[in-house]
C-alpha cells in the first residue's frame, strides 16, 4: 500500500486532478476554445498533409529567413494570449467598486496581471524583437545566413518551449500571483508554496537559453559576417541598433538566469539567498533583477528605433540625417543602461546621494534618446514624405513616445517618484513607451518588411484602420491612467472603495476595446492580404524604394541570399549601387555552401520542456530521466556530420535567370 | 493629420482637468508640506522638459503636414543629411535642461530624503528648536497596519492619527511581505521590509482623514491593505491617544502573534498598553520566545558567543540593519 503511494508520488509529484481548474468556468471555457481550436488546426494540417512540409520546411530549417517568421508568427499568436489578459483586467478594474467585486477573485485576477508582464515582454516583445533582428540581419549585411545556424533554429525553439511551458499553467495548476518580477519574500516558498512560481522560473529559464544563444549568434553575425566594404560607420542604422542590442543581451541575460537560478535555490533546496530569515535578503534580489531589467527594456527600444530610422530615411525619401550621432547616442544609450537600474526602486530606502545619482545618470539617457528624435525630425525636414503605413506608426510613436519619455524623466526624479511609484502613472508612462515605442515600431517593421519576407505588401486600408485604431486606443487606455496615478490609486489593486475613480477606468476599458479592434484589423489585414497577394504582389524586390541591401534580393529571397556576396561602398550600400546603375551579374555562378537543417532543435526543446514541468511538479524520476536525455541527445547531436550541402551552380543559374525575366517585365 | 491634433487636445485637456480638479488629485493637492514640496517638483519638472517636448511634438506634426509628397511647393533637399550648428543644438538643448534638472534633483532628493528629519512644519514656518517628533512604528502585516505609539505607550490596527502641523517620524518594518507605506496627502512612500527598518518624516498640516495604503503588491488582500490617517488638533489628539489607552486591550507578544495570522479587511483594533520590547522584537525577528534577534546573531556570532536575547538592549536598538557593524 505505502510502496503504491510512494510509486505515484515519484512518478507524478505533486500532480494531482486537482490541479487541473475545474472550478473556473473562465479557464474551462478558455480551454475548450483552445482545444477545439488546436483539434481543428491539427486536423486541417493532416488533411492537406501539411506535416512533412512543415517538418522539413520549417521546423528543422535552419534558414535565418524562416526562423525569424517563426519567432514573428509566436510572437503575434503571444500577442493574443498576453491582450485577452489586458482586457480581463481592464474589465474587472471597470466593474469592481463598492459592492460589486468584479468578476475575477484575487486569486485569479493576480495570476492574470503576472502572466500579462511576463507574456508581453517576454512571449510578444522578445520574440518579434529577435525575429526581425534574424530575418533582416544577414540580409542587411551582405550575407547567406547568421553565424551559428543550428544554433539558430535551437534557439528559437527554446523559446517557443518557454512560451510553451507557460501556457501549460492557465490549464494545468496556476501561474505565479507574484508580478512580473517575482520578488521575494512574496515568491520565496512560506508565501507562494504551488506551483506558480516555479512555472514563472522555468519558462522563464528555457526561454532565457533560447535569448541568451542567439545574442551571442548575431552578435557574432554582425562583427564577423559583414559584406566586404562594409565597416562598422557603414552599417545600417538597423544593424547597429542591433548590434548595441546583442551585446546587452549577451551581458544582461545571465544576470536573470543567475538570479532566478538562486531563486530557484531557495525554494527547491532551502538555501536563504533571498528569505527574512537565516541572513537571506530580499533587496539582493531586487537589485539584481533589475540590473537585467533595465537593459532589458533597451534591449526592446533599441532594435525598433533602428526600424524607424530605416523607415523615415526610405519614406521621406532622403538619407538619415545624423548617421553618425545616431549611432554614438545608441553606443551612449547602450552604456548608460547599465548605470539606471536602481530608479526603479527609489523607494527602497537608499541615501539621498545614491537615489540622487542613479536619477540623473537616468536623465542624461534622455539626452541621446532626444537626439535621436531630433534626427528622424530633420530626416523629415525638406524631405518627400509619402505616409504609407510604416510611416504613419513612425509618426504616431514620435508624438507619443515624446510623452512617455517625458513623464519618464519625471519618474527619475526621485522625491516625485515617492508620490508615484507604483502608482497606475508608472503603469501609464512604461506602456506609454512600450506600447507607442516598441509595438509601433514593430508593426511599423512588419508592415515594412512584410513584401521582403512574403513577395506581396499588406493591405493599406486595414494597415490603416489598425494604426488608428491602435492610436486613438491607446491614448483612450492610458491617459486616464496618469489621471488616476495622479489621484493616488496603486497598480494591481482588485478592488476600489471610491466610486469617483469609476468613470476613468471605464474610459480606459474602452480604449481596450478600441486597442482590440486594432488588433482585429491586423489579423484581418493578414487574411485580406494573403487573399489579395496577386493583385498586392511586388516582383521588384524593392517595392519602396529602399536603401539597405536587403532591397537587393527577390522577395522572397533565395534560400541563399545573394548569388554573390555584395561589395560595399558607402553607407546605404543598395541606394548607391542604384544611383550608380548596378547591373545584377546573370553568369558565372558557382556552388553555393549551406547548412543543412536538423531535428535537434525541435527535440531538445521538447526535452526540456518535459524537465521543466517535471521539475515544476517535483516528478523527481521523470526529471532526472528528461535531464540525462537532454544531455544525452545534445552529445548525440555533436556526432551528426551531415550538416551541410551545396545548392548546384545549375540551380542558383535557374534561380538567378528566372528573377532575370521576372525583373526584365516589371 | 488633424486627427493627430485632436488627439494632443484630447489628452492635454485630460491632464489639464486632471490638474485642476483639485479635490480628487491628491498628489496635486495634498495637505502635508513634504508631498506639497514634491508636488512643486513634479510641476516644475513638467514645466521644464515642456520647453522641448511641446516644440517636438509640433515640429513633427508640422514636418509631416509640411513635407508630404503632395506637397510639390516644399524643398526638397534629397543629399541633405549633416548640419554641424543643428547637431550641436539638437545636443545642446537637452544637455542644457537635463544640467538644470540634474542640478533640482540633486538639491531636493537631499532636502526631501525621507531619512532627514524635517526643519520646517510649511513653507514659513519652521520646526521650533523644543518641538519633538512623534514617533510612530509601523509594521505591515498580512494585510493590515499595525501602528506602534512609543511615546504614548499605545498601538492600533489600520488607523494612524497624528496631531496637526507636528513632525512625525515613522519608523517602519514588517512581519513578512514587502510592502510600501504611502499617505499621499502627508508624504511620499517607502517600503517596508521584514528584518529592515525603514524611516520616514513627514508632517499633516490639516485636520482631516486621508487614505492611507500599501503601495507595494504584496500577495492575496493587498487590494484591501489600507487605513485611515487623521489628522487632529494637539486636543483631538490626546483624547485619541485616550481612546485607545482606555480600550483596556494589551498588545502583547502572544496577542501579536495571533495578529501576525494573515487576514483580510480585519477591523480597526486599539491597544491601551503594548509590550515596550515588541517593536523591537518584530524587527529582530525574535517575538517567538527562545529565538534569537538578528542583531544579537550578528553581533555575537563576531565574538563567536550564541546567546539567546529576548529583550532589546538600547545599546544598538532597533537597527537590524546595523548588526553587521558591529566590531
Amino acid at each position: 500500500m505505502f510502496e503504491n503511494l510512494d510509486l505515484t508520488k515519484l512518478i507524478f509529484g505533486r500532480l494531482t486532478w486537482d490541479a487541473i481548474p475545474f472550478h473556473d468556468p473562465i479557464i474551462l471555457a478558455t480551454f475548450a476554445v483552445v482545444a477545439v481550436g488546436g483539434v481543428a488546426m491539427l486536423a486541417a494540417l493532416t488533411r492537406y498533409k501539411l506535416w512533412g512540409y512543415l517538418w522539413t520546411e520549417w521546423f528543422t530549417s535552419i534558414d535565418h529567413k524562416k526562423i525569424g517568421i517563426m519567432y514573428i508568427i509566436l510572437g503575434l499568436v503571444m500577442l493574443l494570449r498576453g491582450f485577452a489578459d489586458a482586457i480581463m483586467m481592464r474589465l474587472q478594474q471597470a466593474m469592481a467598486f463598492g459592492d460589486n467585486m468584479g468578476y475575477l477573485p484575487p486569486d485569479h485576477y493576480d495570476q492574470i496581471f503576472t502572466a500579462h508582464g511576463v507574456i508581453m515582454i517576454f512571449f510578444v516583445a522578445m520574440p518579434l524583437v529577435t525575429g526581425i533582428m534574424n530575418y533582416l540581419i544577414p540580409l542587411q549585411i551582405g550575407t547567406r545566413d547568421v553565424a551559428f545556424p543550428f544554433l539558430n533554429n535551437f534557439s528559437f525553439w527554446m523559446t517557443a518551449g518557454g512560451a510553451a511551458l507557460m501556457m501549460m499553467s492557465l490549464f494545468v495548476g496556476e501561474f505565479a500571483k507574484t508580478g512580473w518580477l517575482a520578488y521575494p519574500p512574496l515568491s520565496g516558498i512560506l508565501q507562494s508554496p504551488g506551483v506558480g512560481v516555479d512555472y514563472y522560473i522555468w519558462s522563464l529559464q528555457i526561454a532565457g537559453v533560447g535569448t541568451l544563444l542567439s545574442g551571442i549568434n548575431l552578435l557574432v553575425t554582425i562583427v564577423k559576417m559583414r559584406a566586404p566594404g562594409m565597416s562598422l560607420m557603414k552599417m545600417p542604422v538597423f544593424t547597429w541598433t542591433s548590434l548595441c542590442t546583442n551585446v546587452l543581451i549577451v551581458a544582461a541575460f545571465p544576470v536573470l538566469t543567475a538570479v532566478l537560478g538562486m531563486l530557484t535555490m531557495d525554494r527547491y533546496l532551502g538555501t536563504a539567498f533571498f528569505t527574512n530569515d537565516m541572513g537571506g535578503n530580499a533587496m539582493m534580489y531586487v537589485n539584481l533583477i533589475w540590473i537585467w531589467g533595465h537593459p532589458e527594456v533597451y534591449i526592446l527600444i533599441l532594435p525598433v528605433f533602428g526600424i524607424f530610422s530605416e523607415i523615415v530615411a526610405t519614406y521621406s525619401r532622403k538619407p538619415l540625417f545624423g548617421y553618425t550621432s545616431m549611432v554614438y547616442a545608441t553606443v551612449v544609450i547602450t552604456v548608460l543602461s547599465y548605470l539606471v537600474w536602481l530608479h526603479h526602486f527609489f523607494t527602497m530606502g537608499s541615501g539621498a546621494s545614491v537615489n540622487s545619482f542613479f536619477g540623473i545618470t537616468t536623465m542624461i539617457i534622455s539626452i541621446p534618446t532626444g537626439a535621436k528624435i531630433f534626427n528622424w525630425l530633420f530626416t523629415m525636414f525638406r524631405g518627400r514624405i509619402k505616409f504609407d503605413v510604416p510611416m504613419l506608426w513612425t509618426v504616431g510613436f514620435m508624438v507619443t513616445f515624446v510623452i512617455g519619455g517625458m513623464t519618464g524623466v519625471l519618474l527619475a526624479v526621485p522625491p516625485v517618484d515617492f508620490v508615484l511609484h507604483n502608482s497606475l502613472f508608472l503603469i501609464a508612462h512604461f506602456h506609454n513607451v512600450i506600447i507607442g515605442g516598441v509595438l509601433f515600431g514593430l508593426f511599423a517593421g512588419i508592415t515594412y518588411w512584410f513584401p521582403k519576407a512574403t513577395g506581396y505588401k499588406l493591405d493599406e486600408f486595414w494597415g490603416k484602420m489598425s494604426f488608428w485604431f491602435w492610436l486613438i486606443g491607446f491614448y483612450f487606455a492610458f491617459m486616464p491612467l496618469y489621471v488616476l496615478g495622479l489621484m493616488g490609486v496603486t497598480r494591481r489593486v482588485s478592488h476600489f472603495e471610491d466610486q469617483s475613480l469609476q468613470i476613468w477606468f471605464q474610459i480606459a476599458a474602452f480604449g481596450a476595446v478600441l486597442i482590440a479592434v486594432g488588433i482585429a484589423a491586423f489579423v484581418i489585414q493578414l487574411v485580406v492580404s494573403f487573399k489579395r497577394r496577386e493583385a498586392l504582389k511586388d516582383e521588384t524586390g524593392d517595392p519602396w524604394d529602399g536603401r539597405t541591401l536587403e532591397w537587393s534580393t527577390s522577395s522572397p529571397p533565395p534560400p541563399y541570399n545573394f548569388a554573390f556576396t555584395p561589395r560595399v561602398h558607402d553607407l546605404d550600400a543598395w541606394w548607391q549601387m542604384k544611383q550608380h546603375g548596378f547591373k545584377r551579374p546573370e553568369s558565372g555562378f558557382i556552388p553555393i555552401h549551406m547548412p543543412k537543417g536538423t531535428w535537434a532543435g525541435v527535440v531538445l526543446s521538447a526535452i526540456s520542456v518535459a524537465c521543466g514541468f517535471a521539475l515544476i511538479w517535483h516528478m523527481w524520476l521523470a526529471a532526472a530521466v528528461t535531464f540525462v536525455a537532454l544531455i544525452g541527445t545534445a552529445i548525440y547531436h555533436t556526432f551528426n556530420y551531415d550538416r551541410d550541402y551545396y545548392i548546384p551552380a545549375e540551380e542558383v543559374e535557374r534561380i538567378e535567370a528566372e528573377r532575370t525575366k521576372v525583373l526584365a517585365n516589371v | 493629420m488633424q486627427i493627430f491634433k485632436y488627439l494632443r487636445g484630447v489628452s492635454l485637456t485630460l491632464l489639464v482637468a486632471a490638474l485642476l480638479s483639485g479635490c480628487d488629485a491628491v498628489v496635486m493637492s495634498p495637505s502635508g508640506d513634504v508631498a506639497v514640496q514634491q508636488r512643486d517638483l513634479l510641476v516644475w519638472s513638467t514645466i521644464l522638459m515642456l520647453l522641448v517636448i511641446v516644440p517636438v511634438i509640433v515640429l513633427t506634426l508640422w514636418f509631416a503636414w509640411r513635407y508630404r509628397a503632395s506637397n510639390t511647393e516644399a524643398t526638397y533637399k534629397p543629399d541633405w543629411t549633416h548640419s554641424t550648428v543643428l547637431e550641436l543644438v539638437i545636443w545642446a538643448v537637452p544637455l542644457l535642461i537635463i544640467i538644470a534638472l540634474g542640478a533640482m534633483t540633486w538639491v531636493y532628493t537631499h532636502k526631501l530624503d525621507p531619512y532627514r528629519p524635517l526643519d520646517r512644519i510649511d513653507a514659513s514656518t519652521p520646526v521650533p528648536a523644543d518641538l519633538e517628533p512623534l514617533t510612530v512604528e509601523v509594521v505591515a502585516l498580512d494585510w493590515k497596519w499595525l501602528f506602534i505609539y512609543p511615546e504614548q505607550g499605545i498601538a492600533t490596527v489600520n488607523e494612524l492619527a497624528a496631531p496637526v502641523d507636528h513632525p512625525i517620524r515613522f519608523k517602519i518594518t514588517a512581519s513578512t511581505m514587502m510592502n510600501s507605506f504611502f499617505i499621499p496627502a502627508m508624504a511620499g512612500q517607502i517600503y517596508a521590509m521584514a528584518g529592515m527598518e525603514t524611516k520616514l518624516h513627514g508632517v499633516i498640516n490639516e485636520p482631516g482623514v486621508y487614505q492611507g495604503f500599501s503601495a507595494n503588491y504584496s500577495g492575496a488582500g493587498y487590494s484591501h491593505m489600507k487605513f485611515q490617517f487623521h489628522g487632529l488638533s494637539e486636543a483631538d489628539f490626546q483624547a485619541w491617544v485616550d481612546k485607545n489607552k482606555a480600550s483596556g486591550n494589551t498588545l502583547s507578544r502572544e496577542v501579536y502573534k495571533e495578529l501576525e495570522v494573515p487576514s483580510i479587511k480585519d477591523p480597526v483594533t486599539r491597544y491601551g498598553s503594548v509590550d515596550p520590547t515588541l517593536y523591537h522584537a518584530i524587527l529582530n525577528r525574535c517575538v517567538d520566545p527562545g529565538t534569537v534577534c538578528m542583531e544579537d546573531m550578528m553581533y555575537h556570532s563576531g565574538h563567536g558567543k550564541q546567546e539567546a536575547s529576548e529583550t532589546g538592549h538600547d545599546a544598538h536598538a532597533g537597527h537590524a540593519q546595523h548588526g553587521g557593524h558591529h566590531e
